[in-house]
């Protein structure tokens, strides 16, 4: 479904991704590891199509589509969703208004009516259950004055909600609890099927006890060096990523 | 640990009033009061100005008498009578001093009692300093040294005479005659001052200083500060200011004018401490001051520092024009008003090129019978993409019988501006003083250390010496304020 | 200036006519506002207080006025149906500046209570109009408000004797009507005595797309413990031209919401002063306006807190696009011997366009030491942070913006104390950001939805 070539990408002329390659399957789930500043999160914007992120070289095509032709919400319609590692925080959007916006231009997209007031409220129902999302939350702004649990808990039922065929998890494990930690995971694995894929990105392996992944990658300096299966990520647990700039002989 | 410097400082200036404010019996040459065209071009005469400069200053005059005093700041402004003033008065000379031993002993005397080192042995100190007593520049020290490197650094009458091509490229290009009422009449009858220039790639190794002291009767003190910053230059450059105490009011309308190339950077720091008048308001300087900065060059930088205690009245506005792109500016300020003292005092950026930015911090504080505003303008031309301000100005009470008062203005032409204005303005804490006071710390005492906690912001902006003095001139200034 | 001798020419030819037309309370306020505009004119550019207002366009052109009081051939119950859904209100016209003759169907107040026309008021309850009329008016050194005083030949009036509470919202709609240009001067009074109370809400429309000059000046007097609402909505085709001056009067513990809301305008100045006469009260003034094409919108606002204890908080926020200028200007000023005084200001916008211009100039004068002052004033952009994550979740680029706009609105509406105004607001703010309200045809987009 993702096939990424030769990525290549700047922020403010400066170039963070350099020639990611990597491929990812249906049913698959693929998790990204390196350390802090590899590039994780820029690929992540990169891929959801962030305007602050200049692509230089490289193509990635999504089902045979050319991704990068297209607007981050075009991205969205595609299928593609983003699970931000800092997620933004806009008051005086109701939570409600938001997702029920999002919904109907996903139905918008695929020639399907907008949903009724009510189909969208059980909607929203049975799917805040996935997260254990308490209901209080719904009638609030964005991410305003949510916890940093709550908000992650918020990202994933933001991807129930909008059924995505790829999720892009960014770092969806910091700062939670080993609870939130548990929560959240078991939202994700509720939500895997045989036509959808995940990619995890990660700093740490903590997260890959709950959703476990087929592929690991590392990301190191812009480019992933080192792929693998869960093994790899148990070796880079033990032995630091520093084993890894070792063995790039650095 | 800082508050035990700032309590040993507290200490050290308990019951200390204006203490600068002694007289020097010194020569004097002053001309008449009065000024009409003839003073334009004696003035220039005794200074033995080329035409130029003459015919600068007789535009400026024409200028000047087709203006009226403003009256748009928050100030009462007793009506000056201008022809009451003497516009020239000079330590008498027969020339400028070649060597320290030609300099008069009661001015050096003048100059060390206010802490002024004007011996080369002072080195220590690391600063080089030109002393303007009664608008004329008495003696510039270090100049050798700092000739090493290319910088010229010295009294503005020098500069005319040695850098006549500098001078004129430069004066008035950043604060033209026409700006104000008083930048005219200092264009006009502007008696000496200093300048500086930093030639391209140089680093100041040390901070220049002017120190002005007014010390004649009945004389107004028209001094020019020119500083140009080649590409790449950086200099820190401090004033400090003190009068005698006198019953009458005297005037000191001053212009101060930056020009940064590119990539240059130049920090000017003020610690304003003019005769503020008695306690009953009677006597003070009126500092009428216009300052400006062009940052022409991209990457330019400027930044203001001042900490205003004296003065009966202030009207003054240190600003920056960013016209490179990536240019930025910065004003700081710490104003004090006590007594009867009033103050009409901030600062305009006015954002030209790209990528600019601008930051504000002011802090007013206003005790006894005092008036104390903050002014300032932020404008955004709409060529200006990417313009950034932040500004922000407190203001604190002590007394009931005092004003604080903010009037900002954002003019906004562009819609990838970002501007952001706040203000607050509240009364000196309670419950801190009583903290203090229950340390056994006297109310007064509580005061002056809560003033400079909250003046920090600013007065850490200050070089080393300039911070401990601007301590302790807040901590003077406030004395009694408490009831 | 040119201007002002037109209307004081006029006024000397026409003034018997005028008074003819009116009642000796406004009459005799007229002499009065001749001298004033004779000796000051109308505040010019150089102004700070008009430095965004170039009243001369304003007063400049010729326009029609209709002084010999012809009746206007509108039935504004035919062509307006502005109410708001879920609120019954008590429906008044001025049709330009004449007031509509009609009572609204079905309403009774408690006794004393005047709700309707100025002259009638003032012929039948002299001693009150007399008390009230032009007293804070004639205080203020301005010339617009001047030429109103001297124009103004009727009005419209509330007043609530002490202690009574009028639960059903008074709604006042402003008509402009007119082939040829045309200059209205209306005036509005609001009389609430002790403890008394009601929800005041204007509606400002045009019928045509002539040019109009439309003068406002209201006097409002809130008694010791009263509690007054005040909502101004103004949705005005381009080419007309609002100037209104409200000042307000709080006694002792009473409580004012005033909100100025612009959706729709050609060039409008708000001046909206407040007075702290007793300790105790409390004010909430907000404001907001959405400005496209050439729209001017001025609001300046003026607050005197002369007595301690009170507390005012001011809210405005602009959203500029296309050639759009926007101007703010609040003044606070605390008075000496003001203690305790609690005054707060906030003045946000949005500059969405190069071309559209932001002035504003918050001011605090405080002459009291124990207070909390605050203001804070910001000239921004939409979050390009929020605007991201919100099109990752599949929201369009404008969706995502219209969004964002409202929600910058959101605090202003939440302000509103009406619930069915804040709902309709709601409606009609994000049909304004959706272009849907680009032309005011009367008042036909405000008819409720079909259910």
């Amino acid at each position: 479904m993702l096939d990424i070539k030769n990525l290549h990408a700047n922020i403010n002329g400066k170039e963070i991704l350099k020639g990611i390659n990597l491929t990812v399957k249906p049913g698959e789930v693929h998790a990204i590891m390196g350390p802090n500043g590899a590039g994780k999160s820029t690929l992540s914007s990169v891929l959801a199509g962030n305007p602050a992120f200049e692509v230089t070289e490289g193509e990635v095509s999504f089902y045979g589509k050319n991704l990068l032709d297209l607007s981050p919400e075009q991205r969205s319609w595609e299928g593609i969703f983003l699970g931000f590692q800092y997620p933004v925080e806009i008051p005086g959007v109701s939570m409600v208004n938001f997702m029920r916006a999002a919904v109907n231009e996903h139905r918008k997209y695929k020639n399907l009516p907008p949903l009724s007031a009510s189909d969208f409220l059980r909607m929203m129902r049975e799917k805040r259950e996935v997260v254990e999302l308490d209901n209080k939350l719904a009638n609030r702004s964005v991410n305003e004055g949510f916890s940093g649990g709550e908000k992650k808990r918020n990202e994933i039922f933001q991807m129930a909600m909008l059924e995505p065929r790829l999720s892009i998890l960014d770092e969806t494990d910091s700062g939670l609890d080993i609870d939130a930690l548990r929560i959240v995971s078991e939202g994700v694995n509720k939500l895997k099927s045989q036509d959808n894929a995940t990619i995890v990105i990660t700093h740490y392996q903590r997260l890959l006890d709950y959703i476990k992944p087929e592929f690991i990658h590392v990301l190191y300096k812009g480019r992933i060096v080192k792929s693998g299966g869960p093994e790899l990520a148990l070796e880079l647990e033990e032995k630091g990523y520093d084993w890894i700039k070792k063995e790039l002989g650095e | 640990m800082q508050n035990d410097k700032s309590n040993n400082i507290i200490e050290e200036v308990t019951g200390n009033e204006y203490k600068y404010g002694f007289t020097t019996d010194i020569d004097t040459d002053i001309i008449q009061t009065g000024l009409n065209e003839d003073v334009v071009k004696l003035i220039s005469m005794k200074k033995g100005e080329p035409e130029w400069l003459l015919d600068f200053r007789l535009k400026a005059f024409k200028y000047w008498k087709t203006l009226e005093v403003p009256t748009w700041a928050h100030l009462t402004i007793p009506e000056i009578d201008f022809q009451k003033i003497s516009y020239y008065a000079a330590p008498k000379q027969k020339k400028g001093p070649e060597s320290l031993d030609d300099v008069d002993p009661e001015l050096i005397k003048t100059f060390n009692k206010l802490g002024i080192p004007l011996e080369e042995q002072m080195m220590l100190s690391g600063m080089a300093v030109d002393a303007v007593m009664d608008s004329v520049s008495v003696k510039t020290t270090f100049k050798e040294k700092l000739a090493e490197l290319g910088i010229i650094f010295c009294s503005f009458s020098e500069a005319v005479k040695d850098y006549p091509d500098l001078v004129k490229k430069y004066l008035g290009s950043v604060v033209t005659y026409r700006d104000n009422f008083y930048a005219a009449l200092n264009s006009a009858v502007f008696s000496d001052g200093s300048f500086v220039y930093i030639p391209k790639g140089v680093r100041c190794p040390m901070e220049l200083s002017t120190y002005f002291r007014i010390n004649a009767a009945n004389t107004g003190q028209f001094e020019r500060t020119l500083i140009v910053a080649d590409d790449d230059a950086y200099v820190s450059y401090l004033e400090g200011c003190t009068a005698p105490m006198r019953d009458e009011n005297q005037l000191h309308a001053a212009i101060v004018e930056i020009y940064v190339h590119d990539r240059a950077e130049v920090k000017y720091s003020t610690v304003q401490n003019w005769y503020p008048g008695d306690k009953n308001g009677k006597g003070g300087i009126y500092n009428f001051v216009t300052k400006r900065a062009l940052c022409k060059g991209d990457f330019s930088k400027v930044s203001w520092t001042q900490v205003e205690t004296g003065s009966a009245i202030t009207w003054k506005y240190p600003s920056c024009v960013l016209a490179g792109d990536n240019s930025s500016g910065e004003f700081y300020s710490v104003a004090v008003t006590n007594n009867y003292q009033q103050a009409d005092t901030g600062t305009k950026m006015i954002h030209l090129g790209k990528n600019t930015k601008s930051t504000i911090v002011s802090k007013g504080i206003s005790a006894g019978h005092s008036q104390n505003s903050y002014r300032g303008m932020v404008k955004v031309s709409r060529k200006a993409a990417n313009a950034r301000n932040y500004t922000q100005c407190d203001s604190l009470l002590l007394s009931s019988t005092c004003g604080a008062h903010t009037f900002p203005l954002m003019d906004i032409g562009n819609k990838s501006a970002v501007v952001e204005h706040e203000a607050t303005t509240s009364k000196i804490n309670e419950d801190q003083i009583f903290y203090c006071n229950q340390r056994g710390i006297s109310t007064e005492d509580a005061v002056a250390l809560i003033v400079n906690g909250y003046a920090k912001e600013v007065v850490n902006k200050l070089p080393m010496e300039f911070a401990v003095e601007a301590q302790k001139l807040l901590a003077i200034s406030l004395e009694g304020s408490v009831g | 200036m040119d201007a002002v001798k037109q209307y004081i020419d006029l006024f000397e030819q026409t003034k018997e006519t005028i008074n003819n037309h009116s009642t000796d309370i406004m009459n005799s306020c007229r002499e009065e506002a001749l001298h004033m505009l004779k000796k000051l004119g109308l505040p010019s550019k150089k102004q700070q207080k008009y430095a965004h207002t170039d009243l001369e366009d304003y007063f400049g052109p010729d326009y029609g006025l209709n002084i010999n009081r012809y009746p206007i051939p509108v039935n504004p119950y035919e062509a307006f149906k502005c109410d708001v859904p879920n609120l019954s209100t008590a429906l008044y016209f001025l049709i330009n500046d004449q007031y509509y003759n009609n009572e609204p169907h079905g309403t009774k107040y408690p006794d004393g209570t005047f709700i309707g026309s100025l002259k009638k008021f003032a012929e039948s309850h002299p001693d009150i109009a007399e008390k009230y009329y032009g007293r804070l008016s004639s205080k203020e050194n301005d010339g617009s408000v001047a030429i109103n005083t001297l124009f103004a030949q009727d009005g419209f009036v509330v007043y609530v004797p002490k202690n009574v509470q009028i639960d059903k919202t008074v709604q006042l709609i402003n008509v402009l009507g007119s082939e040829t240009d045309f200059m209205i001067n209306r005036r509005i009074l609001v009389i609430l005595e002790d403890n008394a109370s009601v929800k005041l809400l204007i509606c400002d429309h045009a019928l045509n797309e002539v040019n109009f000059l439309a003068t406002q000046v209201s006097e409002v007097f809130v008694g010791e413990g009263a509690m007054l609402d005040y909502y101004e909505l103004e949705e005005n085709p381009a080419n007309t031209k609002r100037i209104a001056s409200t000042f307000i009067d709080q006694q002792k513990g009473s409580n004012v919401m005033a909100s100025s809301i612009t959706l729709m305008n050609g060039k409008t100045r708000n001046n909206t002063y407040i007075t702290f006469s007793g300790p105790g009260a409390e004010s909430h003034l907000s404001g907001m306006a959405i400005e496209d094409g050439n729209q001017e919108v001025d609001n300046f606002t003026f607050i005197d807190h002369k007595s301690p204890h009170c507390k005012s908080n001011e809210l405005y926020k602009y959203v500029l696009n296309d050639n759009a200028t926007g101007s703010f200007a609040g003044r606070i000023l605390v008075r000496e011997g003001a203690q305790k005084t609690e005054a707060y200001q906030s003045n946000k916008n949005i500059c969405a366009t190069d071309t559209s211009h932001m002035f504003t100039r918050p001011e605090l004068e405080i002459y009291a030491d124990d207070v909390k002052c605050s203001h804070g004033a910001t000239v921004g952009q939409l979050d390009n942070q929020a605007l991201f994550y919100m099109r990752t979740r599949g929201l369009s680029e404008d969706e995502a913006r219209m969004l964002l706009m409202f929600a910058f609105m959101s605090d202003v509406i939440d302000n509103i104390r009406l619930e069915p105004l804040r709902d309709r607001l709601r409606k009609l703010v994000e049909k304004r950001f959706r272009g849907e309200l680009a032309k005011c045809r009367g008042c036909n987009e405000c008819r409720p939805e079909p259910k």
